[in-house]
């Protein structure tokens, strides 16, 4: 169970956890022999259900937790014989309801650990005004104080409190579980987004193993009890879960997950279909046999307006409002099969509208194709899952 | 020479001077309880279990009756102002350590970890993060200190004459003068309240992070998902 940690090294390791044991005086063990190379500059999740010591393992890293039995290195150093508030200093931290200091303004509170760290009031201040245009935030923010902003900005000036002083490492305990789903999918991506830029060595802590999915580089699974069940990155999780308890955990719709690291990419689109409105009679005839039930019609720009059956076209009467509805399109290439599929699952007539990043039409494709492809990438996925994996798709979709 | 503001002269004091004396002999001893709490609250904050016994043995000295306090000081301060504020300044105490400690613990935890994970020393979190955010409920119990120490000077006219406003309710007997009376009662009064005016004022100029809900209603109650909870006392503004 202990030696998933030994069989991938992705990249230096910056944080190692060496067999780490939190035991509490009433004998309740939190953590338990865990060990972990949290990789340099990518994000690594801890998930796992309530009560899995996956809080306690990321409270471990800056000692506010100190562990039972072994020990935790920081770029080789053992972290028990640095400095604790030195150490903490040069960790973000952002949790839940982003735990900001009420009394003081946006700007103050983000320029907190600048300030202790002796910079000047005004150059605290202008590299918090920095941060917050980083995390999207209104400079305009910056006076009010944490009651005036709603729970999603509160995060974000967690977010950006917690990179004011350009720490290498950055740990997050559940910080976007609190807020509503579409915040949440925001702040996630702007997560992402903020990640490839700075590149931080990111430790981040969930309960929520899509978020796990979504966000982390690897994904550390903890079970009930403190132990590690599986330390892998998400598409090896997804298509390899080490045991029951991981499969149970990833939930029942893994098959569909999975299909987020498949890229659409290798979709063949059928371009024939695909008629513009002002088509005259004879465009609308010649595009009759093209082996699809349905022709797409597109605005004068290229644009999906809907599905009309070939019969029912009439060259110079087209009205979009008669069309069938083509559902939300998927972006060629940018998105993931799983997005492609979503769509033709959801279009009336079982084809899914690919577009281009202009949201012009670049093809259609049936329910049949994407199952080929999907069978081919599982083909393919089995030969290369000794090898390299392929980078999750997700990352790169908004 | 009976008006209202013609002060007895065996009282060595104008008006004003009494008004002075009375604010002195009442605010002394709060600010001396304060200074006193601030390290005592901390304590019972720090260790958890100190917190019951204090809190025990101060209601103890609470239900202690003024008087009894002043004859058994006697012996020791003399008819003395001193006299008068030992016992206001163990009052104030009694209120505001409960004031301070529960204004310190009702500062969320995750404002208490993130200030711990920034780096945070205990002493600087207690200066900069914790007595900030408890201003609203210290300043909740100096009111009730401080209005509560403000009536009970006037009973020190009973140890040799110290209870500046009040030493006008026993010239009003003395004299035959029931204006004097009157002339304590409401001064005090006013007084008191313009005490607990400034006290509200300080709050509001130290607190621009609170949420002010009575000012601005609608709009502001749906820009904010958590507010802070009120200090009670918000209520009879």
């Amino acid at each position: 169970m202990h030696n998933f940690c030994q069989t991938r090294r992705v990249f230096g390791a910056l944080i190692r956890i060496d067999s780490v044991t939190k035991r509490y005086p009433d004998g309740t063990v939190a953590v338990d022999r865990l060990s972990l190379e949290i990789p340099d500059r990518s994000i690594t999740v801890l998930v796992g259900p309530s009560g899995c010591g996956k809080t306690t393992t990321l409270r471990m890293i800056n000692r506010m937790v100190e562990p039972s039995e072994g020990t935790i290195l920081l770029d080789g150093r053992d972290i028990a014989r640095q400095p604790v508030n030195t150490l903490r200093r040069s960790m973000g931290y952002v949790i839940q309801n982003a735990g900001l200091f009420q009394h003081r303004t946006i700007v103050d509170n983000i320029a907190t650990v600048p300030r202790m760290l002796g910079w000047g009031k005004e150059k605290a201040r202008s590299r918090a005004r920095e941060l917050m245009e980083r995390v999207g935030l209104d400079a305009a923010l910056g006076k009010r104080y944490p009651y005036q902003l709603s729970g999603g900005q509160q995060q974000r000036v967690g977010v950006a409190r917690a990179l004011a002083a350009d720490p290498p490492v950055l740990l997050m305990d559940e910080p976007f579980s609190a807020v509503d789903p579409v915040v949440r999918k925001g702040l996630q991506e702007e997560l992402l987004r903020i990640q490839s830029e700075l590149g931080k060595t990111i430790v981040f802590v969930t309960h929520d193993i899509d978020e796990a999915v979504k966000l982390g580089t690897m994904v550390a699974v903890m079970r009930t009890g403190g132990r590690l069940a599986q330390f892998a990155p998400p598409a090896e999780l997804l298509s390899h879960p080490a045991d029951d308890f991981v499969e149970d955990f990833l939930g029942a719709d893994r098959g569909m997950r999975r299909l987020s690291f498949f890229p659409s990419g290798g979709l063949e689109l059928l371009t024939t279909p695909i008629v513009a409105i002002d088509s005259t009679a004879e465009q609308i005839a010649a595009r009759d046999t093209a082996g699809a039930p349905y022709l797409l019609v597109t605005d004068m720009e290229g644009k999906p307006l809907g599905w009309g059956e070939p019969g029912g076209l009439r060259a110079g009467d087209i009205r979009p409002e008669q069309l069938l509805p083509h559902g939300r399109p998927f972006v060629a290439g940018t998105e993931s099969l799983r997005a492609a599929l979503d769509c033709a699952v959801l279009s009336p007539t079982g084809w899914a509208v690919a577009v281009d990043a202009e949201g012009r039409a670049a093809g259609v494709v049936s329910q049949q194709t994407i199952g080929e492809a999907i069978r081919g990438a599982h083909a393919e996925g089995r030969e290369t899952d000794q090898g390299t994996r392929a980078a999750p798709v997700t990352k790169v979709a908004r | 020479m009976n008006g209202f503001f013609d002060i007895p002269s065996d009282l060595q004091h104008s008006w004003l001077g009494l008004i002075g004396l009375h604010v002195r002999e009442a605010l002394l001893p709060v600010l001396f309880g304060l200074v006193l709490a601030l390290p005592l609250a901390q304590l019972c904050i720090r260790f958890r279990w100190l917190y019951p016994p204090v809190l025990w043995v101060t209601t103890v000295l609470y239900a202690v009756p003024s008087l009894a306090f002043f004859v058994v000081l006697i012996d020791y301060t003399g008819q003395t102002e001193l006299t008068v504020m030992i016992p206001l300044g163990v009052y104030s105490l009694v209120v505001l350590v409960p004031a301070i400690v529960d204004g310190v613990r009702s500062v969320p935890q995750e404002t208490l970890a993130a200030a711990t994970a920034m780096g945070f020393g205990p002493l600087r979190r207690y200066v900069q993060v914790q007595l900030p955010i408890a201003v609203p409920a210290i300043i909740a119990g100096l009111r009730i200190a401080v209005v509560s120490s403000v009536s009970l000077v006037s009973v020190g006219t009973l140890i040799g004459n110290q209870g500046a406003l009040g030493n006008l309710l026993a010239d009003a007997m003395f004299y035959h003068r029931p204006e004097l009376a009157v002339n304590s009662v409401v001064t005090t009064a006013v007084l008191a309240i313009v005490l607990d005016a400034l006290l509200v004022g300080l709050r509001v100029l130290l607190t621009p992070w609170m949420p002010r809900a009575a000012r601005r209603k609608p709009k502001a109650a749906a820009a904010r998902p958590e507010p802070a909870p009120l200090a009670p006392e918000d209520a009879f503004n």
